[in-house]
């Protein structure tokens, strides 16, 4: 059933500080709401219980790219879009270009946010498989103070995240090491157009000579949250491409995620093709 | 259960016009447009942003309008299916819809119009894949796509968009 529209409030502040101030003095009433290609859903099936929000819409120092010789800093409110559209992202990080290419349509791309991506905490999110890789940091803002955290850990449980309620996703940054990486990026969904991910899976590798020097490995839709496959990077790390590794590494892996059963696929299913994105990524380093 | 809000003020350009409507903070674009200024050529089919019936363009950039809170279309440019074609002259992307069929029952056209506009601003040359990729986002359940795909591929042509190296 579709919501009773005019029992929902829908604040726009002008200015950071001019939101920052209302989180605080209203910790938990107002809740973000970026590109709203989640909320609005939620809103027109009548499944949105919350009924306060904050658009960030006006929000200027949410938007924009930073680049540096270390690091690339995007606003939380960078597009899907916009990354499509970024010079630095496109020859550095196709793994989150890919991601942006693969959600939803163009008129999605257009609305929908890194930082909505994160904040809405799906783990079917596919963006986030790709900034675990990357070792993206993000910043945290309240009126009382700023701080850069590891995205790793951010998400600690199903929905759940280490975000005060007086706290805003101000940017997210990349440093700038992937160049040299062989990177893999593979979403899997009942169709190629608009799809929600049964799996995602991103993959970066430095190898010399056949031997896998470092490794990143994540994976969305396995687990509660989006997970960095961290037992399975330390079977592969400094190990020589061999199938008996391949296979170990597909056997930890196994034990590494907790795909379910859900409207989208099964446990199973998601369990076989997590397993042969990975025999997949590995083989191409091999070549 | 928060109580009803108030109505707010909303002031936008749609299709060049200047317009000001009082609508309820989480109220759609695509409700406001429809219903308050009485644009009914854009369309509701899903609701949920997987159909694009109810596309339009926001700046320049397509959107679904059913995702899109009227209020963050404050003081944006908007522009609608009613505003596609000047005056009497209708657009090439129209032309080409009514020269290869590309509607029947008419639901998703509207939405299929805004989708090959953007796609051909967009693009200096949309190649065929560029083309379907630009019209994923918009479902038809009665045409099979063909002629809808065959219309825009036209539409490319008439606006002078092909590549140079088929040309």
């Amino acid at each position: 059933m579709r919501a009773y529209v005019p029992g929902y409030d829908l604040r726009v502040p002008g200015s950071l500080s001019e939101a920052l101030a209302l989180l605080a003095r209203d910790p938990g009433v107002w809740q973000p709401f970026a590109g709203g290609t989640d909320l609005m859903v939620l809103l027109e099936s009548g499944k949105l219980s919350h009924k306060r929000f904050l658009s960030l819409a006006k929000l200027e120092d949410l938007r924009g790219f930073e680049t540096t010789a270390d690091a690339i800093t995007m606003g939380a409110l960078t597009t899907y879009s916009d990354i499509l559209k970024h010079p630095v992202l496109q020859s550095e990080f196709p793994l989150l270009c890919s991601a942006a290419r693969e959600t939803g349509s163009v008129a999605t791309q257009n609305r929908g946010t890194l930082g909505g991506n994160i904040i809405n905490a799906s783990p079917a999110a596919d963006s986030p498989p790709a900034l675990l890789v990357y070792d993206a940091e993000i910043e945290l803002v309240s009126a009382r103070a700023v701080r850069w955290v590891p995205y790793q850990g951010f998400h600690t449980g199903y929905k759940k995240m280490q975000l005060a309620p007086d706290e805003l996703l101000r940017a997210i940054r990349l440093p700038r090491r992937a160049k040299a990486w062989k990177q893999y990026y593979r979403k899997v969904g009942t169709r190629r157009a608009q799809a929600i991910s049964k799996v995602c899976f991103a993959g970066a590798a430095l190898t010399e000579a056949g031997t896998i020097r470092d490794i990143r490995i994540a994976l969305g839709s396995i687990a509660p949250i989006v997970l960095r496959a961290v037992k399975t990077e330390a079977v592969l790390r400094n190990a020589e491409l061999t199938p008996e590794i391949i296979a170990a590494a597909k056997e930890t892996l196994a034990r590494e995620i907790s795909p379910i059963d859900d409207i989208r696929s099964t446990a199973r299913y998601r369990l076989r093709v997590a397993q042969n994105l990975l025999e997949e990524f590995l083989s191409q380093l091999a070549r | 259960m928060v109580e009803s809000v108030s109505k707010i003020e909303i002031e936008c350009t749609v299709n060049g016009e200047h317009r000001r409507v009082q609508a309820y903070p989480m109220a759609r674009l695509l409700d406001v447009l429809r219903e308050e200024m009485h644009l009914t050529g854009t369309k509701e089919g899903c609701g949920e942003g997987e159909c694009g019936a109810c596309a339009v363009l926001m700046n320049g950039a397509i959107v679904n309008s059913c995702l899109v809170p009227a209020i963050e279309a404050s003081g944006a440019e908007i522009r609608t299916i009613e505003g596609i074609a000047s005056g009497a002259q209708l657009h090439e992307v129209q032309e080409a819809f009514l020269e290869c069929g590309g509607a029947q029952c008419g639901i998703c056209t509207p939405g299929m119009v805004i989708g090959a506009v953007a796609l051909i601003e967009r693009h200096a040359y949309p190649s065929d894949a560029e083309i379907r990729e630009g019209l994923a986002g918009n479902l038809c359940r009665c045409t099979g796509y063909q002629k809808i795909f065959a219309a825009v591929a036209r539409a490319v042509e008439a606006a002078g968009k092909i590549s140079p190296e088929y040309r």
